[in-house]
């Protein structure tokens, strides 16, 4: 009985959370390692891309809210996501048009490339304050617990409860979904094989014939649409702050480069490792050690590795560590 | 006129020119072969003839339209396949993936020359699903000719295709180009295993310092004594 409130203790406090993170960063890294992959740069602007396909998602959710229009008890920002979505590519393909390309035909280095998109980040930021405003939103309706801790602590007879968030459960299954997608697309489809090749051999590919500009076209496509989903799903699960955006770009850039950069599997497995480590490394055992100990014993601090205002730190320490030990990561990418 | 013939060609990577008045020409079936010492300027003439750098002078011309100011990318799709000296295969794609990016311009059914691909290169039907990057260098360069064939080129460049190969990789190679050949289309190739070369070609082109030095037969190169001791070894 212990064993499994101890079981239970950690499924809520540590798995439930860190699989839902885990997903999220998955899908962000998933777009940051598209884009090195094909256009051959660290995207610094990917989290602002996020965070403006989570504002276009959540003005589109109060229109819909305003009409009455609603799909409860799911919530309407799922509905809202499509229109996310098509605005989102929109400004990528916008941002390509008028600042990447032009590097591009200049034939400018990575480093020029990871400067400019910064550029493109403060503009995507500042366009973001101008909107929505700098502060927090939280624009997340419908049913909020699929299961809370009382029913199952009610249904299992344990001291300790598992709660489930709806926007937990929809981070896992939308994850799982536009990933299979999307390996589909790259495996099985003529325009996600040239979208492999062109990436694996840049000059090979202009050989037989790809267009480059189309494969750069569709590599934006996808990564504004997982930016747009990774960023709405962040925001549902716990709320939308235009600040959080910089601030994840460090886990997403760790969990990319963890995973191995330009490599789609490594990004997802990436986003897993920097989640779960930062949940358990900041998450207090004292309860757990409670349950697992003797009886009547509990130990006297919080035995918690880091506060977890340093969560952030342990991105870094896993990215510096990675890129010491292992730089190619863990499916063997590009070393940067 | 040549079905391919490149005329005076001069120019080099925007500094010095490295190819001077070279001439270089093939003909439908036929097997012309660029050798030379080192820095001759063989892998030059043959990014010139495909457009890989701006010629300052002379002229390329693949069936009598003068291709000299072409794109490369628009080379391919007026016939001419090209396979790079290194980094000639998609290594993170499938064998049979190699041949599909390779027919990546065609609209039509590509079944036929896959199979007339796989019956040029048996092994490769067997790896179709393995990655190319986990090949030997002896099918990786037939997986690179292959993927060049797939385009259905009329005029297929090989640069140095038996680079690091063992001779007897080599011997099979040569032996499919012979083939290729006898299908009706031109082909190119430069090669650092000269001797060998120029027994299979019907032309062979002796550059040095980027012109040309010596243009016949490669049977009348191989027997011409002033080749044989300055670029075959005696």
């Amino acid at each position: 009985m212990e064993l499994l409130n101890a079981l239970a203790l950690f499924a809520n406090f540590v798995v439930v959370p860190a699989t839902a993170y885990g997903a999220q960063l998955a899908l962000g890294a998933l777009g940051v390692t598209l884009i090195f992959g094909v256009l051959r740069f660290a995207n610094f602007s990917h989290g602002e891309l996020m965070s403006f396909g989570t504002m276009v998602t959540i003005l589109a959710t109060w229109f819909l809210q305003g009409q009455g229009i609603g799909i409860a008890p799911l919530p309407t920002a799922l509905l809202a996501l499509p229109v996310g979505i098509a605005v989102t590519v929109l400004m990528a393909l916008a941002t390509d048009r008028f600042v990447f390309r032009f590097y591009r035909r200049k034939r400018a280095s990575p480093i020029v490339f990871a400067i400019v998109s910064v550029g493109v980040m403060f503009f995507l930021a500042g366009l973001i304050r101008i909107v929505i405003g700098p502060d927090d939103q939280s624009f997340a309706d419908g049913a909020r617990f699929i299961i809370t801790a009382r029913e199952f602590r009610e249904l299992t007879g344990l001291k300790e409860g598992i709660a489930l968030k709806q926007t937990q459960m929809f981070t896992l299954v939308i994850a799982v979904a536009v990933v299979a997608a999307l390996f589909w697309f790259l495996q099985n489809t003529r325009a996600g094989k040239a979208m492999r090749a062109y990436s694996d051999n840049e000059d090979l590919a202009l050989l037989s014939g790809i267009n480059p500009e189309r494969v750069v076209m569709i590599a934006w496509i996808i990564t504004a649409t997982l930016a747009t989903v990774a960023g709405t799903l962040y925001g549902l699960d716990k709320t939308y702050k235009p600040f959080i955006f910089l601030q994840i770009l460090l886990p997403i850039f760790a969990a990319t480069i963890v995973g191995g950069i330009g490599q789609p599997v490594g990004a997802i497995l990436g986003g897993f490792v920097v989640a779960y480590s930062e949940v358990m490394v900041t998450y207090a055992y004292k309860k757990l050690l409670a349950y697992l100990g003797p009886e009547g014993w509990a130990p006297e601090g919080l035995v918690q590795l880091l506060s977890t205002d340093y969560k952030f730190a342990v991105s870094f320490i896993i990215l510096v560590v990675v890129l010491l030990i292992r730089p190619t990561g863990i499916v063997r990418g590009k070393v940067l | 006129m040549s079905f391919l013939s490149a005329t005076k060609m001069t120019g080099g990577y925007g500094g010095a020119d490295i190819i001077f008045d070279c001439d270089i020409e093939v003909e439908k079936g036929e097997i012309a072969v660029v050798v030379g010492p080192n820095g001759a300027g063989k892998s030059t003439a043959m990014k010139a003839i495909f457009g890989m750098l701006d010629l300052r002078e002379g002229s390329v011309k693949l069936d009598g339209d003068d291709i000299t100011h072409m794109a490369p990318q628009d080379r391919v799709r007026i016939g001419m396949g090209f396979v790079p000296q290194t980094r000639n295969v998609f290594v993170s794609l499938s064998v049979e993936e190699n041949l599909e990016m390779g027919a990546f311009i065609r609209d039509d059914d590509i079944r036929e020359s896959k199979e007339q691909v796989f019956e040029l290169f048996p092994v490769l039907k067997d790896k179709r699903n393995q990655l190319a990057g986990e090949l030997s260098g002896g099918q990786r360069q037939q997986v690179a000719v292959a993927r060049a064939l797939m385009t259905n080129p009329t005029l297929l460049m090989l640069d140095e295709p038996t680079a690091g190969v063992s001779p007897i990789v080599m011997d099979e190679l040569f032996d499919r180009i012979l083939v290729i050949a006898e299908t009706g289309i031109a082909i190119l190739m430069v090669e650092q295993n000269a001797r060998h070369a120029l027994e299979i070609a019907d032309r062979g082109f002796v550059l040095v310092q980027g012109g040309n030095r010596y243009t016949d037969s490669g049977q009348a190169l191989l027997a011409n004594d002033e080749v044989r001791r300055s670029f075959l070894g005696g």
